[in-house]
């Protein structure tokens, strides 16, 4: 199961009311936040998608189960416009030739959904709000490369190790939007 | 304001008559792009529903004043949404019955000659696929060519003409849309007629469609005769009605002539393309009048919404049957293809009976535009 905010039953809904229903939801959506919709109109996932780019949203993917089409959608974020921080920076190719080495941490921080559908294989979720909850239990002594979509949550995760005494962090920029090294997937 | 549903056979109606429309589709971009409503008094614009949920203000100033609005969807729910806020807002506005579901499955029967002993010939036009199928009738007999899966269209025209459907012909195998043949021919009785060399190993029982094979209907001189012509698919058959019609398949058309390479062998079958188009056909009769299975643009249509024309006008104007060069018409046919047909290898197992799907899953695999030609 895909861990989400918020979880949409439009099952049995024909088309136009999986979008309708879709879009109240989003507005009740924090920034950044996921939702997941359930629909059974087979029409809903090239809507579905075809509506998140003409609204700014990230669609992340859709498993189907038996009847029931599951759609992760991401409500548009701030989080893309923040200034980037934190020193060093790492590039996408420079991270693709560390990964498999010994002694370095993959860190996805962005939404469990998100990394649900594409992630970099070996590397370890911890969604951003989790943070400062799960720091504790991560190894000091290693090189830590932390991902997300754009680089800007990743900037913000990076400052929030540094503050907490790691010393080896470094942000990974752009980030998933641009990675073509290799992925997995559910 | 108010808001009136408009039936498939209505809009087909409104476009071979060449009445203004414009349409309002509010399908996704993709969609429209792929396939749309088009005619020659048809202007479409596309917005889709979901970026109207706000409000249709904006859309209004688009619309013209004198020409009326059709709103159409995929299955038409959204359509009636998008119509239902237009009427509030003041405009008069119809909708698509059952969207571009129920258009890509109407069939309208249009008769296209008389036979010399007193029977007729109809063609069914898919307008919104660019399917064309035949209904030879003779006496109180029919045979039927090429049908749909819309097989209860033909078999309630048999009916209300009186007639009983005798034979059921498909030209080839068909990769483009589904075949009602063989289920038309169990409904009624019929025998059901394929190639054989498109039907290896197929399931069901059938005749085999061999040249020189006459097939009779009514009590009189309507001969079908099958004429072997390969190229869009291995098996593909011509049929010749009385001697007076060409029933050409999918390997010639009023605008364009067949691909080859719907079954993979585009190399190995040009040969056998341009031998039928430029030696078999060129010998047949110039009077012959043309009757394709398929059209794939408005402008093939004749003003009363049948597609037909004389093999020696095709020979004078189709460019398909124009190309002197060998070397030439095999760089034609087999570079650039037009992309194929949606879903065209499970098409062609379907039809050949190796799977089965359900309606919704056939109308599924049918969507889309036709692509079986080369312009």
């Amino acid at each position: 199961m895909i861990e989400t905010n918020e979880r949409l039953d439009a099952k049995g809904l024909a088309c136009p009311m999986p979008i309708v229903k879709t879009k109240k939801a989003m507005n009740g959506l924090e920034p950044g936040q996921v939702l997941e919709v359930q629909a059974t109109d087979k029409g809903s996932t090239a809507d579905l998608k075809a509506w998140a780019e003409s609204a700014n949203h990230q669609y992340l993917g859709t498993v189907e189960e038996g009847e029931v089409l599951k759609h992760y959608l991401r409500k548009a974020g701030t989080d893309e416009s923040l200034e980037k921080n934190h020193e060093p920076v790492a590039s996408n190719e420079e991270l693709k030739n560390k990964l498999g080495k010994e002694g370095i941490l993959v860190l996805d921080v962005r939404e469990k959904a998100e990394y649900a559908f594409n992630h970099i294989p070996e590397s370890l979720s911890v969604p951003l709000g989790e943070l400062d909850s799960k720091a504790e239990s991560l190894d000091k002594e290693k090189e830590i490369y932390i991902v997300c979509r754009t680089g800007s949550r990743s900037d913000l995760a990076a400052r929030k190790l540094t503050a907490a005494g790691f010393t080896k962090v470094i942000n990974v920029v752009p980030g998933m939007s641009e990675w073509d090294g290799p992925t997995n997937s559910l | 304001m108010s808001v009136t549903p408009l039936t498939a056979k209505q809009l087909t109606r409104k476009i071979i008559e060449k009445e203004a429309l414009f349409i309002l589709d509010v399908r996704n971009e993709d969609a429209y792009s792929d396939w749309k409503i088009e005619g020659e008094k048809v202007t479409s614009i596309n917005i889709p529903y979901f970026d109207l949920l706000d409000g249709v203000e904006e859309v209004i100033k688009k619309l013209p004043a004198d020409v009326p609005v059709v709103v159409v969807c995929a299955k038409e729910g959204s359509s009636i949404m998008i119509a239902d806020m237009l009427a509030e807002e003041g405009q008069d506005v119809s909708y698509l019955q059952g969207g571009m579901k129920a258009w890509s499955e109407h069939l309208e029967p249009i008769k296209v000659g008389n036979l010399n002993d007193g029977g007729e010939i109809y063609q069914f036009v898919r307008i919104g696929k660019g399917c064309l199928s035949y209904m030879v009738v003779s006496q109180d007999e029919a045979a039927l060519i090429d049908a749909t899966r819309m097989t209860d269209v033909y078999i309630d025209f048999a009916a209300a003409l009186g007639v009983k459907i005798k034979h059921v012909l498909d030209t080839h195998l068909h990769a483009d849309h589904i075949s009602g043949g063989l289920k038309i021919a169990q409904a009624t009785g019929g025998t059901y007629w394929l190639p054989p060399k498109d039907a290896e190993n197929v399931p069901f029982s059938y005749e085999p469609l061999e040249e020189g094979k006459n097939l009779s209907i009514g009590n009189t001189t309507i001969s079908i005769q099958p004429l072997y012509s390969p190229g869009h698919t291995i098996g593909s058959t011509s049929f010749i009605v009385d001697q007076s019609f060409l029933l050409s398949g999918d390997i010639l058309f009023v605008d364009s002539i067949g691909r080859p390479d719907l079954a993979g062998l585009a190399e190995d079958w040009v040969g056998d393309l341009r031998e039928t188009l430029y030696s078999r056909y060129k010998a047949l009769s110039s009077e012959l009048i043309v009757l394709p299975a398929h059209f794939m643009i408005m402008d093939e249509l004749n003003n009363d919404g049948s597609v037909s024309a004389s093999l020696g006008d095709l020979f004078e104007h189709n460019h398909g049957l124009n190309i002197d060069n060998e070397e030439e018409f095999r760089k034609k046919v087999t570079a650039h293809l037009p992309p194929q047909p949606n879903a065209y290898q499970e098409i062609r197992e379907l039809n050949m009976g190796k799977i089965q799907k359900d309606s919704e899953e056939q109308r599924e695999m049918e969507i889309g535009p036709n692509r079986c030609a080369i312009r």
